[in-house]
Formats: structure tokens, C-alpha cells, sequence
């Protein structure tokens, strides 16, 4: 049964994660992502869950580090200098190996910036972002719909892997409105038999962002190892749009693809062929949809509102095979379609 | 004559303590604390309910000592998780165990604001006037005048500020409905703090708000004195600073 609502993308994603089953969000004010917070204030006292709105950012990560302890699916919501502050206790969480949702809906520039469009924590989200080899699994909307779709499949792949989750948007896909269709309800979170949570008599449990010994920081480290390799194999996501005759490929996510989408379509017209590969998981990286593009590519270009990050993995997913080439620049600067055909031209 | 054989039990490892020696150094008083939040749970029976949250210090193990629920929170941040905890599970009991670095200095406003919002949680706070853990820097607590690895010629109160007397401040806000400074440098006051420990686990069960104890202690190590001088030194000149009492009862 779906239903077809007008939503802004803040609050599509977190109507989303009420239907994922989230009702615990803990979090500190900050524009361009407040929305979330505000229209979880209201909704969640309504069917029982809790919203608390924390002393900072700090304290909002390590909320939502005993409440997913405690097994319940929980989230924050932020934009670039909040994420910041929490990367030490996403770094815990993710040595814990507690499943739960960071949300940025980004700020422009290092320092405080402004609140344009920007897409220039990508080295944050998909390095880790704090100490430690870690990674956070990480999704990027590039519509409303999408805001919510992602935002319960990324609960779902925290879930799976017993590991922190980011959507990471930016603030036109928070702030603006489109249609969106709610699908059928998802399926209820899975039991964390692992957690401290306790219905019956049981032995004790444990949640440790330190094993007791160097043996054990060892075996830790060699299981997230095997983990993270596991989500690379299997959770790969992207969309691939007119590429199979395409001479020049356009790799773009976010904002940024739905203006290079549109650079592509009018280049078609014109009889130029273009195509565009939009990673939708930005970790795992879809270098899968980067096989045997040589075969008709001449070279691909990456599009993003940031002076060059996404950039490094497309080089990595190509090794040589073709030129890249990057076009993008941080601190609230967005392409238009016109500027982003004229460089697919120069190719 | 009848000869009775009445063998009485006067110590015990209490039952939710794990049978392990506990890691301090001689003369350490974590390890009498934590005991006394062992007592007091096996004599509550409320050991299937608790969930207790550790802390970055030289605590950071105490998880393995007992035998409930643990989570271990970064530094300065226990209250934060413990609030998390609290906020999905409203039936369990919950502590947090935390140094004066960690919860005075670092972690200062998720202590306050856990206080302010009357959190139910329970924060057992060691107060040694020390960091113990990073070997004997100057702490939030650290007397004027004494000298650490960190304030070599003393702390200078313009350099460095003074100390912060937690219980005081904490029982300056509305929300909490117990604080108490207790000592562990002699039997009766561990008596004392036993009972302290005990009304801030009973104010938590009875839904009263917030409630934290703090432990004025001792850390011989890195007081570079013998354990008996550094107890000594505890009673006499830490005591001066931080005295003992209850700053705040449900009762008041
Ligand atoms: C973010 C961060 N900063 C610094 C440290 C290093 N550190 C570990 S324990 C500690 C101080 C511990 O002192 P205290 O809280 O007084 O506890 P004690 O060891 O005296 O029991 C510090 C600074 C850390 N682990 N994390
Ligand atoms: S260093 Fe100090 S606080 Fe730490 S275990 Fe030794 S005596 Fe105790």
C-alpha cells in the first residue's frame, strides 16, 4: 500500500526513521539539518519514544552510544562542525560495534562556513572521520525520496553489521520539498541479543570500546577487517544512467547528480553521448560500476561541491585504465547544468 | 561443658564481585569503593537490574570486577551514555563510575547537565585530587599549592585556577535528589560511605531524581607517599577543602 505526500527532505527522512522503528533521537540545533531535530520533538513524544535534546554534540553521540547499547535503534542528526565534534564517539561506537545513525546534512567550507549546498565532508564520512581504522557505512541521498528510502535501508545496514550508519546530505536536500511515496511498512528491527537490554534472567553482558588485552585489540581490529571487506562485497550501491554508449562519464552523488543529470540530458539532445554513474553508497565505494567502462568511455569527470574528494576514489575504482578528470570547488559552490556540459565538451 | 563450633562469617568476597584481585596499586582506595558498590547491591539484590557505565582513568577495567552489566563510555562521557541507557531501558538501575578528571575536567558538562535534567542515574565520583591514570598530572581537584607531575612548582591559583568543589555545585541545581562527600579513610567513615552509596541507589529506585556520591581518596602512587601517609594526607588536607556531608536529600 503506498501513499504520495508533498516533504521537505529533513523531514521525509525522519518520518523515515520513525517507520524504520527508530524512537530515540538525541541532538544539538544546527542549521541546516534542525529540521530533523524539531520534527522529532513533536512526533516522538506522540507514539512514545524519546527525544532529548542534548548539551552538545558530544553528549548527543555518547546518548546515542547507551541508548544503541541498550539495543534500541537510535540516531542524531547534525551538520559539518557537529559531526566533527562527535567523530571520537563514532570512533567508540564503531569499536564497539553499536549500530546507529549520524546524520549530515552539511555545511559549506571548514570552520563554521555558511549553510549553501556543499559536499565537502566526503573524506570525513567515508575515511571514518575519527582515529582509529574504521568505517562508517555511508549513504547519499540525491532526492527526498531517497532521504527516506536510504535513511531506513541505512538502520537496516547498521543493523546487519553491527556498525555506525551515515546519511550524509546536504542543505537543498534537507530543505527542499518533492513528492515522495511511502512504501509497505519495513519489517520490525531485528533483537539484539547482544545488548545489555534484559527481559529474563541471563549472564552478563559487555560493551567495550577497548578489548581486556593486545591480543584482543588484535582480533578486534582482524574482525573489523573481515567485516568492512564484507560490506564492500556486498553492499555496493549505485545508479547507472545512459553509460552504456556513453563517451564521457560523469561521476556525481547528491545534489551534484541531479545537476549533471540534467547537463547529460540536454548534451543527448544535442547528440553528444554522455552518461552518469551516481554512487549511492559513498562507503562502500562502488567501484563495481566502474568494470569495463573502457570499452566505450574516453575518459570520466567528476562532478562534486567540493574541491576535489570524491575524486581520489573514482581514481582508485579507474586505476589508469581511463583518464579522470574533477571539476568542483567547497564553500557553497553549486554547477549549473551549462557549466558542467560546457566541461563534459572539453573531454 | 558443651562445646559449640559456632563459625561465623565477618568477611566475604561480596557476591557480585568477581574473583579476580583488583588491579590498583597498594593502598588505592577504588578498590575499597568499588567493593562498597558491591555491598550495597548484593544487600539491595538488585544485581540483575544494574548496568553500570566506566569510565577513561584508572578505573577503566573495574568492568571485569563485576559481575553485572557493563558498558565503558569514553573519557568525560559516562553520564551521556548512561543517560542513553536510561532513556531505553526505565527499569534498570544505572551507575557510572567516574574520576575527578574525568567528570570534573573533560566530562564536566554531561556530569551538570545529567544533574540539571535529574537524570536517574547514580555517579559514584572518585575524587583523588589527581589524574591517576596518565601518572599524577594536576586534576580539576588538585589543591593549591600541590605539586603534580603537571604543576611542578605547585598549582598557582592564577595559573591554574581552583579547585572545584563538585557536590557543592551540582547541589546548587533543583533536579538532583541526593548528593553526598563521603570518605573511605577509616572504618567509620566507610561505614558512612557504604550508607551514602546505598540512598543514592534507594533515591534512584524511588524515582527521585539524580543522585551522586563523592569519594574523597586516595592515590598513594602518585601522592608519592606511603599508603598510610597518603590516607593521612586525605584525611587531613583534602578533607579541609572538600568536607564531608550531604549536600542534598530528598528528605530536604
Ligand atoms: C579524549 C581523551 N583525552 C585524554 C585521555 C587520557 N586520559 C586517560 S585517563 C585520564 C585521566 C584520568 O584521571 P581521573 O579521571 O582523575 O581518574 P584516576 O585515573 O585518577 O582514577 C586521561 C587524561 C583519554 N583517554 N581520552
Ligand atoms: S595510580 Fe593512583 S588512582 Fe591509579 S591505581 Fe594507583 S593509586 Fe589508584
Amino acid at each position: 500500500m503506498s501513499e504520495k505526500v508533498l516533504m521537505k527532505g529533513n523531514e521525509a527522512l525522519s518520518e523515515a526513521a520513525i517507520r524504520a522503528g527508530c524512537r530515540h533521537f538525541f541532538g544539538y540545533p544546527i542549521t541546516p539539518s534542525s529540521e530533523i531535530l524539531e520534527y522529532l520533538a513533536f512526533r516522538l513524544p506522540q507514539i512514545g519514544g524519546t527525544f532529548l535534546q542534548s548539551e552538545s554534540e558530544v553528549a548527543a553521540i555518547n546518548m546515542v552510544y547507551g541508548a544503541a547499547a541498550a539495543g534500541a535503534r537510535v540516531m542524531t542528526a547534525s551538520s559539518s562542525p557537529g559531526v566533527s565534534l562527535m567523530q571520537e564517539g563514532i570512533s567508540y561506537a564503531a569499536a564497539a560495534e553499536l549500530p546507529c545513525l549520524v546524520v549530515n546534512v552539511t555545511r559549506a567550507s571548514p570552520g563554521l562556513g555558511r549553510i549553501p549546498p556543499a559536499q565537502s565532508d566526503y573524506w570525513q564520512a567515508t575515511r571514518g572521520g575519527g582515529h582509529g581504522d574504521y568505517h562508517l557505512i555511508v549513504l547519499a541521498p540525491f532526492s527526498v525520496q531517497e532521504m527516506a528510502d536510504l535513511t531506513i535501508l541505512a538502520f537496516d545496514l547498521a543493523d546487519k553489521y553491527r556498525n555506525p550508519a551515515m546519511i550524509l546530505a546536504d542543505g537543498m536536500l534537507g530543505q527542499m520539498m518533492e513528492p515522495l511515496e511511502w512504501g509497505n511498512q519495513p519489517q520490525d528491527p531485528p533483537v539484539k541479543e547482544w545488548s545489555v537490554s534484559r527481559t529474563e534472567s541471563r549472564d552478563r553482558r559487555l560493551i567495550l570500546a577497548a578489548p581486556i588485552s593486545d591480543e584482543g585489540l588484535l582480533e578486534l581490529n582482524c574482525h573489523l577487517v573481515e567485516k568492512y571487506a564484507r560490506a564492500r562485497e556486498d553492499e555496493q550501491r549505485w545508479q547507472s544512467y545512459l553509460v552504456d554508449d556513453a563517451e564521457t562519464i560523469v561521476v556525481a552523488y547528491g545534489t551534484a547528480a541531479r545537476i549533471s543529470a540534467e547537463a547529460i540530458e540536454s548534451l543527448r539532445k544535442k547528440g553528444h553521448r554522455a552518461g552518469l554513474i551516481r554512487p549511492i553508497s559513498l562507503w562502500p565505494f562502488p567501484a563495481k560500476a566502474f568494470a569495463g567502462i573502457e570499452t566505450t568511455a574516453g575518459s570520466c569527470l567528476v562532478v562534486e561541491m567540493s574541491s576535489g574528494q570524491m575524486v581520489d576514489d573514482v581514481r582508485l575504482a579507474v586505476n589508469g585504465r581511463i583518464p579522470v578528470r574533477g571539476m568542483g570547488l567547497g564553500g557553497g559552490w553549486i554547477p549549473t547544468p551549462e557549466m558542467v556540459e560546457e566541461e563534459i565538451l572539453k573531454s | 561443658m558443651s562445646t559449640t563450633n559456632v563459625e561465623r562469617v565477618l568477611f566475604e568476597r561480596p557476591q557480585s564481585l568477581v574473583a579476580l584481585p583488583f588491579p590498583y596499586c597498594p593502598g588505592c582506595s577504588h578498590g575499597i569503593i568499588n567493593r562498597l558498590v558491591a555491598e550495597v547491591v548484593d544487600s539491595l539484590g538488585i544485581s540483575e537490574r544494574v548496568v553500570g557505565v566506566t569510565s577513561i582513568g584508572c578505573s577503566v577495567r573495574c568492568w571485569k570486577h563485576f559481575t553485572y552489566d557493563m558498558v565503558q563510555a569514553a573519557h568525560g562521557r559516562a553520564p551521556a551514555v548512561a543517560t542513553g541507557l536510561r532513556r531505553v531501558m526505565p527499569d534498570r538501575i544505572i551507575f557510572t563510575y567516574q574520576g575527578d578528571g574525568d567528570l570534573a575536567a573533560i566530562g564536566t558538562a554531561e556530569a551538570l547537565h545529567s544533574a540539571a535534567r535529574g537524570e536517574r542515574i547514580t555517579i559514584f565520583f572518585v575524587n583523588n585530587a589527581i589524574y591517576g591514570a596518565t601518572g599524577g598530572q594536576m586534576a580539576p581537584t588538585t589543591l593549591l599549592g600541590q605539586k603534580t607531575s603537571s604543576s611542578p612548582y605547585g598549582r598557582d591559583p592564577v595559573a591554574a585556577g581552583f579547585p572545584i568543589r563538585v557536590a557543592e555545585l551540582l547541589a546548587t541545581l533543583p533536579a538532583p535528589g541526593y548528593i553526598a562527600r563521603v570518605g573511605v579513610f577509616d572504618a567509620a567513615n566507610v561505614n558512612r560511605a557504604r550508607r551514602a552509596v546505598q540512598r543514592a541507589f534507594e533515591v534512584q529506585m524511588e524515582g527521585k531524581g539524580f543522585s551522586l556520591v563523592e569519594f574523597l581518596a586516595s592515590c598513594p602512587t602518585n601522592l608519592k607517599m606511603d599508603p598510610v601517609k597518603a590516607n593521612e594526607w586525605v584525611q587531613k588536607e583534602l578533607q579541609q577543602y572538600f568536607p564531608l556531608g550531604q549536600f542534598k536529600s530528598p528528605e530536604e
